[in-house]
Order: structure tokens, then C-alpha cells, then sequence
């Protein structure tokens, strides 16, 4: 039995032209509390931060450590 | 990352602190500084660097006794009283004694405390009877200048790696079993001594919102504190004394009226009347809260849009960028704004915590559990009502008392079968090709925690709960699926939960009178002081189950007269006038 695949419209996301993934930054995947942020290689293989798993506190550190800003925090669908 | 790996370490270490949140790196600072040979290991699932309650900062300091302001015997008195009675004073007062020192202590650190013009700690009154609030309009440096210290001090810092059980032999602790969120693979610690500092059961009841992660506490203390403590046969005291707060209606965090209130903002029903005299946090005033929902006169609101620009400017600011700096967000999308609308509250789902409420890991006035070498502090210990400087202060005797108890031992021997029994049973979900996930494990369990546990108590809906509790145990245990890692940490999460979930049904059928307001109102009993005015013991049975028994609560050390003893059951505005 497949798991299902439903949609889930996640509270953080990250600017790609900010994110500097690239050159190896892991502050926002690092201080994650509930360790929910990955880094995502893309097809022409360039790397950006994105949210993986949609199970956050909406308490910001990812978003006030990013070096670049490329990070924010919006709130979950279902509380904001 | 996130790969499913085999492996298993070992280490050894003197002190093992479990959670790098508030109480544990304070421990493993005072452990070390008192005894610097040992060697002291702070694991956390999370980063000790942004992990805990105070991973944004903290907005004040709560309850801080500040001579010139309160006195250690006043602070005892009113936090008894605030707890209906059931308080053994010496872990509180030796708290209230201390606690200033360590206050002067994070002031070296950095942690910057609001002062008045003569350079004196501006501390404001919210509690019924005395005055303990230091706000921290700077409190965003917290985690960070404990941090440093952390470093400077060379404790051993291990990250994301999540404890699971602990192991005791020889009558005494042995050490704990970790499991790395990433990779699967497991870290055995062998310690002399373990402080645990993992926090509230924060993800116990299920939040309006349904979002599992939207709770009051960080989320990611899910109560395996309370679980392992359980399972290694520590005593945990009073968990029917529930955690409940006044929270931001679907955001669920603080409004904060401890920063507001100072200020001039004040709990306010629909019609933007004042009901409760007090806005401290307490059974009682949740009872308050909840009677005036019921009365009709909700929703219940947090209200400043009677202050002036210069007050709400100011509260914005603090509100907004420390602690939960989300809420501004929120009452962005909402188009609140402060001056104009009132802010509407809502009563939360429960959990255990013993910074707001009195659910924790039984710990006398050294933060020693009933297991020897094993100390608790936090808001999983039992001291009441401790918040953020309890959480520093308890720690730090943990370590100071734990540096003390590793200087006469040696290792315990422990049996290596618990490790491999520890091993399966956190493995079984990677073991099957299919399954049930672990959040809707977590999902049914927190559904039916608010089903049936949350107050008002009704005995039959508690023993439902017992009965599906055991019929999602059984599919947990022979039908819980992971794909990876980081779910393998929620489905052992999921499992803790549960036994939280166990154990406030059963501690809240086992004592049976109403007490402390809201958070323990049974329905078809009253308050009852010949039977109950004591502690109730949870252990695990021999049959895997909870087991109950009562314990005295130890002869008051600052006396309370008859006539102060209701303070807290006094809050309604114009209670005399109406009684009359
Ligand atoms: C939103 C909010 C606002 C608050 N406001 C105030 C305030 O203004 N003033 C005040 O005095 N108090 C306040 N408090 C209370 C105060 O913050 C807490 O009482 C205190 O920080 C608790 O400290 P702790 O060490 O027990 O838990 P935490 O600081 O939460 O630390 C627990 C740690 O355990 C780790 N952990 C959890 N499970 C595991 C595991 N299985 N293995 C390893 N590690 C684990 C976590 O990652 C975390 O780092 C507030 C709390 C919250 C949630």
C-alpha cells in the first residue's frame, strides 16, 4: 500500500537568488529546532535551502540566523 | 541525510545532561565549574545552539525574587498558595533564596534585564500578592550568551541526537540510549550521573488549529522526559495537575499579558470588561477564564486598545521580536492592530509542564528524582510554577549536586539486553514495508487526549480514553511505518506522547477530589482536604501499567494563615459583591 501523496502548502520558504546553499551555508537546516529544512540540489545543479517536512513552530531562528536573508517565516495555513 | 543507518557507539562520560534547552546547559555549567576534571556531555535532539522554550530569547523573568522587592518566605507562600497547597516548600524556598545569584550570574553572561534610573532591576507586579516580573525588552540574547558560555566552559555538546530510555543497575542511573535523527544509529552513554532538562509534554493535547506543531511549548519537547522517567521507574508527582494556558486564539502562544499587564492591558471579556483581578497564570484563574466562556460573556480577549501610542508602540516592540516574534505576523494577517482591537484569547489544549502548572518528575530541593544519580529540572521536574529562572536555578543544583555525587562512583553495571531490547523496539518501524505513519499515530492520540481529557474531567470519558489509548498502542506497536530517520524521531516521539497520554488519564481516575482549579476539575467531586491534601505518586507497575500511591506533603516551612490560603480562589472582580 503507497502512502498518498497530499498537498500541503509549507510556512517557510527561501529566496533561491539569496539562498547561498551553494558555497556549502547550512545555518537555517542547522539551528532548526524540529530539524524540518533541507538542502535541495536542483537539475542544473545548484543548491537551495527548502522546507522538507511541514512540521514547524513558526519560531523564527532559521530566518533571523540566515546570513543572507533569503529565509521567512511565514505562519502554517491552518493557524494563521 | 536522513538515510536509514545501522551502527551503534558507545561512550562513557562522568555527567550526561539530556536537553540543552534552559535547565541542562545551566547544569552542565555548574557541574563543570564545581568539578572542571569531569567530563560533561550536553545531548540534545535539537542545536543547543537555537534549541528549548528560549530558542528566540524570553520577554522577562517571572517569578525572580529581588530583595528590596520580595522576599524568599513571601515568594514560598504565594506560589503554595497558587498551587492549592500542594507544595513541598523546601525545593521552592531554597529556589527563592538562590534565585537572585543566578540572576547576577546570566547579568555577567550578558543577558541584558530591564533597570531603572538608578541602575536597580525594574521588577513589575503581576502574581496576586507579590512582585517577581523582570521584563527583558533585550531578552533575544539568551540562548546566545549561554551558549558562549557553554563553550568557554568546554562542555562536550552533542547534537541531534534524541534520548529514548535510560538505563539504572546497581539501584542507581547507568546512563541513557540515544538516537541520531539523521541516521538512525545509536549512541549508548554510559554516565555516573544524568540530569535531565527535556522540557514540557508540549505535544500532548491537540491544538483547535489541528496543526500538530502549532503548540504553546517548542514542540519539539514531546514529553520523553516524563517517558523515560517513567520507564526507568522514577516517581513523577500530581500529572493531573494539567498544564492549561490563556492563549492567542489559533496562534496559541503567549499574549503576553505579563508584559502588557504591567503596562495597563488586562483579560477582558466580550464586553471589554475586566473579570479576574489577576492575570497570573493559575488553575484557578484558567477555572475564571473558563466559567466566563460558559456564561456567555466570550469570547475572552487580551485588551491594550485603551493604552496610549506610546505604551502600545512599546509593546509591539517587545511582543514582536522576542520570544514568540511569530505573534506580530499573526496579528498582521488577522489586521489586528492593538490600538484598534482587542486580541481574542482561547483556553489550549493540555500537556505537562511544571514552569506554568505542577506535572513533573517527582525532585526534592537538590533536583534528585527517586532514582540516585538521576536529577530533573525544567519544566519536566515537579517543582511549581518554576518558568525560565526556576528552570536555570533547579539546574544548576542538579549540577552541583551531581558533580558532587560522581566523585564516590564508578560506572553501573547495567544489563546489555535493555540496550538491545531498546534496539528493536526503536527500529520496528523501519523493519516493515508498510504501514501506519507516525503523525497519524500522533494524530489520534492528541485527538482523543482532547476528546476525553481535557477539563472539566468526567470519570467515563477518562476510561474511554484508556480504552482507545490501548487500541492505538497496539496498532503502534505492530503497525507504525517509517521511510526515514527524521520520521523514525516522530514515530519515537508518537510513542512518548502516548505514554503521556496514559499517564494523564490514569493520574487524573486516581485522585479523586477537584483541585487546583481548571487544570484538575473532576466533575463529580469536590475539593477534598482529608483525603487529598497530598502528593500523588506515579511509577510503572509491575504490570507495565501506572501504579499510584500518596505521599505526605512535607510540613510547611513559611507558614500560611487560614485566611491567606484562598488568595488564589478569589479571583473574580467583585467576588465579595457578588457573594453577598
Ligand atoms: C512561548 C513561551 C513563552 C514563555 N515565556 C516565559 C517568560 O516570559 N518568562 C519566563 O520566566 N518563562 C517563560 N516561559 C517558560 C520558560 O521558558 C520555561 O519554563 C523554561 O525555558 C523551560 O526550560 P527547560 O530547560 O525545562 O526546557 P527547554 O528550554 O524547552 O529545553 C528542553 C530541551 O530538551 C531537548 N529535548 C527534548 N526532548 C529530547 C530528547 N528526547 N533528547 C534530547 N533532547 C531533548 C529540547 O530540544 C530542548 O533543547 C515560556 C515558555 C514558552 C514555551
Amino acid at each position: 500500500m503507497p502512502l498518498a501523496q497530499t498537498a500541503t502548502t509549507v510556512p517557510v520558504t527561501v529566496n533561491a537568488d539569496l539562498c547561498i546553499a551553494d558555497k556549502g551555508c547550512t545555518v537555517c537546516v542547522d539551528v532548526c529546532p524540529l530539524d524540518v529544512l533541507r538542502i535541495a540540489e536542483t537539475e542544473d545543479g545548484s543548491k537551495t535551502a527548502y522546507m522538507k517536512y511541514d512540521e514547524c513552530w513558526y519560531c523564527m531562528p532559521c530566518e533571523a540566523d540566515c546570513p543572507t536573508g533569503a529565509v521567512t517565516v511565514n505562519l502554517p495555513y491552518l493557524l494563521k | 541525510m536522513d538515510e536509514i543507518l545501522d551502527g551503534l557507539t558507545q561512550i562513557d562520560c562522568d555527567i550526561l545532561v539530556i536537553g540543552g534547552g534552559t535547565a541542562g546547559p545551566m547544569a552542565a555549567l555548574k557541574a563543570k565549574k564545581k568539578n572542571p576534571k569531569a567530563n560533561v556531555v550536553l545531548l540534545d535532539k535539537a542545536n543547543v545552539k537555537r534549541s528549548g522554550a528560549i530558542s528566540m530569547g524570553m520577554d522577562g523573568l517571572n517569578n525572580s525574587v529581588i530583595p528590596g522587592y520580595a522576599t524568599p518566605e513571601q515568594y514560598t507562600k504565594e506560589i503554595t498558595v497558587a498551587n492549592d497547597g500542594i507544595c513541598d516548600q523546601a525545593a521552592v524556598y531554597r529556589y527563592a533564596q538562590e534565585c537572585y545569584g543566578i540572576i547576577q550570574e546570566l547579568d555577567d553572561f550578558g543577558i541584558r534585564f530591564q533597570k531603572d534610573q538608578n541602575g536597580e532591576y525594574d521588577v513589575k507586579k503581576v502574581h496576586h500578592i507579590g512582585t517577581y516580573v523582570l521584563p527583558m525588552p533585550n531578552g533575544d540574547t539568551v540562548k546566545k550568551a549561554l551558549y558562549r558560555q557553554l563553550r568557554k566552559a568546554r562542555i562536550n555538546i552533542v547534537n541531534r541526537y534524541m534520548a529514548t530510555r535510560l538505563l539504572t543497575g546497581e539501584g542507581r542511573i547507568a546512563g541513557a540510549v540515544c538516537v541520531n535523527t539523521r541516521t538512525a544509529e545509536f549512541l549508548v552513554v554510559r554516565a555516573k550521573a544524568v540530569i535531565m532538562g527535556l522540557g514540557a509534554a508540549g505535544r500532548l493535547g491537540l491544538p483547535t488549529s489541528g496543526y500538530l506543531y502549532g503548540t504553546y511549548e517548542n514542540a519539539s519537547n514531546s514529553g520523553e522526559g516524563y517517558a523515560m522517567a517513567y520507564h526507568a521507574g522514577a516517581g513523577l508527582a500530581n500529572l493531573e495537575c494539567y498544564q492549561i494556558n490563556p492563549l492567542i486564539k489559533d496562534y496559541n502562544g503567549p499574549a503576553c499579558a505579563y508584559v502588557a499587564g504591567p503596562m495597563g492591558g488586562y483579560t477582558a471579556n466580550a464586553q471589554g470588561e475586566r473579570f479576574i483581578e489577576c492575570d497570573y497564570w493559575s488553575g484557578q484563574m484558567m477555572q475564571e477564564f473558563y466559567d466566563e466562556l460558559q456564561g456567555g460573556k466570550g469570547p475572552v480577549y487580551l485588551k491594550l486598545n485603551h493604552l496610549a501610542e506610546e505604551t502600545i508602540s512599546e509593546i509591539e516592540r517587545v511582543l514582536h521580536i522576542v520570544e514568540r516574534p511569530t505573534r506580530g505576523h499573526f496579528h498582521k494577517g488577522r489586521g489586528t492592530d492593538y490600538r484598534k482591537q482587542m486580541i481574542e484569547m482561547h483556553i489550549s489544549e493540555i500537556g505537562f509542564c511544571s514552569g506554568h502548572s505542577a506535572s513533573g518528575v517527582f525532585v526534592d530541593e537538590h533536583a534528585r528524582t527517586t532514582i540516585p544519580g538521576l536529577y530533573a529540572a525544567g519544566d519536566m521536574a515537579n517543582v511549581p510554577h518554576n518558568y525560565m529562572l526556576g528552570a536555570f536555578t533547579n539546574g544548576a543544583f542538579a549540577g552541583l549536586d551531581a558533580a558532587d555525587f560522581i566523585a564516590d562512583v564508578d560506572f553501573a553495571a547495567f544489563d546489555e539486553a535493555e540496550v538491545e531490547a531498546e534496539r528493536t523496539r526503536v527500529l520496528a518501524p523501519t523493519k516493515r514495508d508498510d504501514g501506519i505513519p507516525p503523525n497519524q499515530i500522533e494524530y489520534k492520540t492528541r485527538r482523543l487526549v482532547n476528546d476525553y481529557l481535557q477539563p472539566p474531567k468526567v470519570t467515563a470519558k477518562m476510561e474511554l480514553a484508556q480504552e482507545r489509548f490501548e487500541e492505538v498502542r497496539e496498532d503502534m506497536e505492530q503497525g507504525m511505518y517509517v521511510r526515514d530517520s527524521h520520521e523514525l524521531m516522530r514515530a519515537l516521539e508518537a510513542s512518548s506522547i502516548l505514554d503521556c497520554a496514559d499517564m494523564a488519564a490514569s493520574a487524573s481516575l486516581y485522585r479523586t477530589e477537584s483541585r487546583w482549579g481548571l487544570y484538575h476539575n473532576r466533575v463529580e467531586y469536590d475539593r477534598d482536604d482529608e483525603n487529598w491534601f497530598c502528593h500523588t505518586i506515579l511509577t510503572k507497575g509491575d504490570d507495565g501499567k501506572p501504579a499510584h500511591r500518596k505521599q505526605e506533603v512535607k510540613p510547611y516551612i513559611v507558614e500560611i494563615a487560614e485566611d491567606e490560603k484562598d488568595a488564589y480562589n478569589n479571583q473574580r472582580v467583585g467576588a465579595s459583591v457578588a457573594a453577598e
